[in-house]
């Protein structure tokens, strides 16, 4: 049997068929082994009755992507699967488990050549009162994986106790029945043991990473309207914005939520809310006052598959042009990207931290895959970022809120403090805040947003940048953890490559760029967007060496390190 | 034992700006305007603790002409805007300024939901039935028959009631007034910003630039025969039958203000990472 440092599972269901639950129960269980891991899922957009898959890889090593293809394949059915199509790949040395009840197995899977074994999960569950499927299923998953059947029982106990001791023993026993049913099997893998677990173990999905996040920076306020793929980040604000002092509003729409913070905001609390595409579209108008009345808020925008309601369940990397460039007018703001779940804490954070000391709007591009994905990880490092508004505090004389200071960042009069009244307004204004139409006023405040901006020192957060050798990889956001793993895997072929991801892709840092570029004659861009919006912004921003490939792709099919791995080998000069 | 009042006694003057008022010469924002700073002299209110949050349109200009904190944001949105700053900040005062077409049309959903959150704030509509600032489109108040370049021969449509939408949407306190009529109106703005919840005064504002035909309201308006009811039902009859010209305070409700507790951290930072800890 062959020693593994990373396992891949894939357990699907029609959705209801509690495919989600058992991949989640994987994960928390490998994770206290000490293993490290990433859940993700992948859903059709309805509650019940469309397709559910739970994506688990499992390593000794963090891990950051989907794994090219899956080891594991456990079908409770097969009812709607095939709408998954090349998602969950599997090959001639997978193991593919199927109910003989379950339905046909997906043409995808059938032409694989994986090795398939029938197990009848839905008869034996039905045979253990209250018994379920997702439950066997899981069972067989952690024999294969070799993980205690202690662990998951206590696990079990656990999250099952307030449902009662009957559904604590029908799980158990289902777990059992797995267990006992894969016994005799051959998977033709075992996972490597865990390294010594960190003291500090977290089990964490990026929105509530980044959830955890703002309010770090500072954040007391949020105002939501639900929307797939962000809501969590909301949900998970609601109680612990609470019990930190501070509040959520459930807007009526995307238009007031986004005005409410502005709101907010200026009356001194630091303000976010979440979206996702159309959410962000409806907020464009009121992200143009923030910038014009200099109003510091935080807007996460959890990509989906778009134009239009697109595939709210599913990932793509397509709002990165009007992030950037959807504003009215000349609109300096920040526009930041994290790169992987756990770096949705960071980036938020920072996010919070730079709006606050900017006085600008921040928009944070996270996606549905490293939003809605778990991770068991390591817990991430503190950062001292938190927000620091200058203020505006003895006021003599005339207050002059928009005055053009050195750094362009004005000190801002909070309501109640006095002698430092005036009105924040989206017209053009004169220093004092006051409306005009000059062409003298415009084009200071114009300077003034944009050197703000421009001046600021923010340091070596703006790109995560590794490796050498002439080529490098240029990607951004989620796909970040994918480049990383395939140049690691080129390494291992004996080529050279380097990774270039900038996490603040607005304000552009040319000249941090050109320094991160310099010697290198290649370039490969990854990026999952059909329309290559990246290279777009690449090209409009930065120089690049002639030598450009671009790997491009819009979602819902994600792109697989084995892919930039072969594009990086083919390349060799 | 008497409780002797220790705030400085506050004039109107010491809530003007000193920006120059800008309507066209005749429109009942100055009014409203005046309304505004006595209203606030009486209240006593130290003018750094009121917020005045608009919109957009001729009536949105009022917050510069004030020397209150103000914001003048995008086209429709006030209410939201303010809600944001009241739930976070709730010892401030906070005045929200609109018109008929920032209020009732592009803000309209905002309108219904404000009502109903019934955060304690209070909502000026400067009603002119018609789009003044662009010179002159019908809103969603304007008469049916009114011609317009927008709408030739008048858009045909019923006018929208706001009275009616804002009680039926749960607004706490609701009243009509007339822009010629400065202190009765700056009385009720007494009134509706000390009353709790959401107050909401609309104030018949003439635009004599598109509407001339509105100088005639003062000839129109009224007092409301009856005092003001808190009996939603017995309010909901009296506006939708009266004449529109109606002036006065109209209801008073008595439901609790919608106010999260704010400012008490119950745990410490650190904790909220335990949700994670596995």
């Amino acid at each position: 049997m062959e020693e593994s440092h990373s396992v891949s599972i894939a357990i699907v269901g029609s959705g209801g068929a509690g495919a989600l639950t058992a991949g989640n129960f994987l994960l928390e269980a490998a994770s206290q082994a000490g293993w490290q891991g990433l859940l993700t899922r992948t859903v059709g957009p309805q509650i019940r009755g469309g397709e559910a898959a739970a994506l688990v890889r499992l390593a000794t090593h963090p891990v950051e992507c989907l794994p090219d293809r899956f080891d594991l394949l456990i079908g409770i059915d097969w009812l709607n699967a095939h709408r998954f199509g090349a998602e969950i790949e599997v090959g001639p040395h997978s193991l593919v488990i199927s109910d003989p009840r379950g339905g046909d197995l997906p043409p995808d899977v059938a032409a694989a050549g994986a090795r398939v074994v029938e197990i009848p999960m839905k008869e034996m569950a039905k045979a253990i009162p209250d018994g379920r499927a997702n439950m066997i299923a899981l069972g067989i998953a952690a024999r294969l994986l070799g993980l205690g059947a202690d662990v998951l029982a206590a696990l079990i106990e656990n999250r099952l106790a307030e449902k009662g001791p009957a559904a604590v023993a029908a799980s158990r026993t289902g777990i059992s029945a797995g267990f006992d049913a894969a016994a005799g099997l051959d998977f033709g893998l075992r996972l490597a043991a865990p390294k010594a677990k960190s003291a500090r173990r977290w089990l964490v999905s990026g929105n509530d990473a980044a959830a955890l996040g703002a309010i770090r920076g500072g954040v007391r306020f949020a105002a939501a309207y639900p929307i797939t793929p962000a809501t969590e980040i909301l949900e998970w604000l609601a109680p612990n914005l609470a019990k930190m002092g501070g509040t959520l509003l459930q807007a009526e729409d995307e238009l007031a939520a986004i005005n409410m913070i502005i709101g907010a905001s200026f009356g001194g609390t630091p303000a976010l809310t979440a979206t996702s595409g159309p959410g962000l579209s409806l907020m464009m108008e009121a992200l143009g006052l923030a910038t014009a009345a200099e109003i510091p808020v935080v807007v996460i925008d959890v990509m989906r598959g778009g134009p239009s309601t697109g595939i709210p369940t599913k990932s793509e990397q397509a709002d990165l042009n009007i992030a950037v460039y959807g504003f009215h007018g000349d609109a300096p703001h920040l526009v930041l990207a994290p790169q992987s779940v756990g770096d949705c804490l960071f980036t938020t954070q920072w996010a919070t931290y730079l709006a606050e000391a900017l006085q600008a709007p921040a928009i944070v591009l996270s996606d549905q895959f490293i939003g809605q994905a778990r991770a068991a990880i390591d817990r991430p490092a503190d950062v001292a970022f938190i927000g620091q508004r200058l203020k505006a505090t003895d006021i003599a004389g005339a207050y002059q809120r928009y005055a053009h200071a050195a750094n362009g960042v004005s000190p801002m009069a909070i309501p109640g403090t006095r002698g430092g009244q005036y009105t924040a307004d989206g017209l053009t204004h004169t220093p004092r805040g006051i409306p005009t139409s000059g062409v003298a006023d415009h084009g200071t405040q114009l300077d003034k947003r944009r050197d703000k901006l421009d001046r600021f020192a923010y340091g070596d957060h703006w790109a995560t940048i590794e490796g050498t050798g002439d080529l490098a990889v240029i990607t951004w956001g989620s796909l970040t953890g994918t480049v990383r793993e395939a140049i690691e895997r080129a390494g291992r072929d004996g080529m050279e490559a380097s990774l270039l991801a900038p996490r603040l892709l607005a304000p552009p840092q040319p000249e941090r760029f050109a320094a991160a570029l310099a010697g290198k004659k290649r370039i490969l861009v990854v990026e999952q967007s059909h329309g290559a919006q990246f290279h777009r912004y690449l090209r409009a921003h930065y120089d690049l060496p002639s030598a450009v490939r671009v790997l491009n792709r819009p979602g819902p099919l994600p792109i697989r390190a084995g892919e930039v791995h072969r594009a990086i080998m083919q390349w060799s000069t | 034992m008497a409780t002797v009042d220790l705030r400085p006694a506050r004039k109107p003057a010491d809530y003007k700006s000193e920006v120059k008022a800008i309507w066209c010469p005749g429109c009942g924002d100055y009014h409203v305007l005046m309304s505004f700073t006595k209203a606030f002299a009486e209240l006593g209110l130290p003018p750094e603790e009121i917020v005045v949050v608009s919109g957009i349109g001729c009536s949105s200009r009022i917050p510069a002409y004030t020397n209150c904190y103000g914001f003048h944001g995008v086209h429709g949105r006030s209410l939201a805007l303010a809600a944001g700053l009241k739930v976070t900040r709730p010892e401030l005062t906070v005045v929200v300024a609109s018109g008929d077409g920032d209020g009732y049309s592009i803000g309209g959903n905002h309108f219904l939901h404000a009502c109903r959150r019934n955060i304690d704030m209070t909502y000026v509509v400067m009603d002119n039935h018609i789009y003044g600032m662009t010179k002159g489109q019908p809103s969603p108040t304007t008469e049916p028959e009114f011609d317009t370049a927008l709408s030739p021969g008048g858009t045909g449509l019923r006018p929208f009631h706001p009275l009616v939408i804002a009680l039926a949407s749960g607004a706490n306190f609701i009243a009509r007034c007339f822009s010629g009529e400065p202190n009765e109106t700056a009385s009720v703005l007494v009134e509706a910003i000390r009353h709790p919840g959401f107050s909401f005064v609309e104030i018949l504002s003439p635009c004599v630039t598109f509407r001339p035909d509105e100088k005639e309201w003062k000839n129109l308006v009224h007092p409301a025969p009856v005092a003001p009811t808190s009996d939603p039902g017995k309010a909901a009859r009296r506006i939708m039958t009266d004449d529109g010209f109606n002036i006065g305070i109209l209801y008073r409700g008595d439901r609790t203000p919608y106010q999260p507790a704010v400012g008490q951290t119950s745990v410490e930072l650190a904790e909220l990472e335990k949700d994670f800890e596995r």
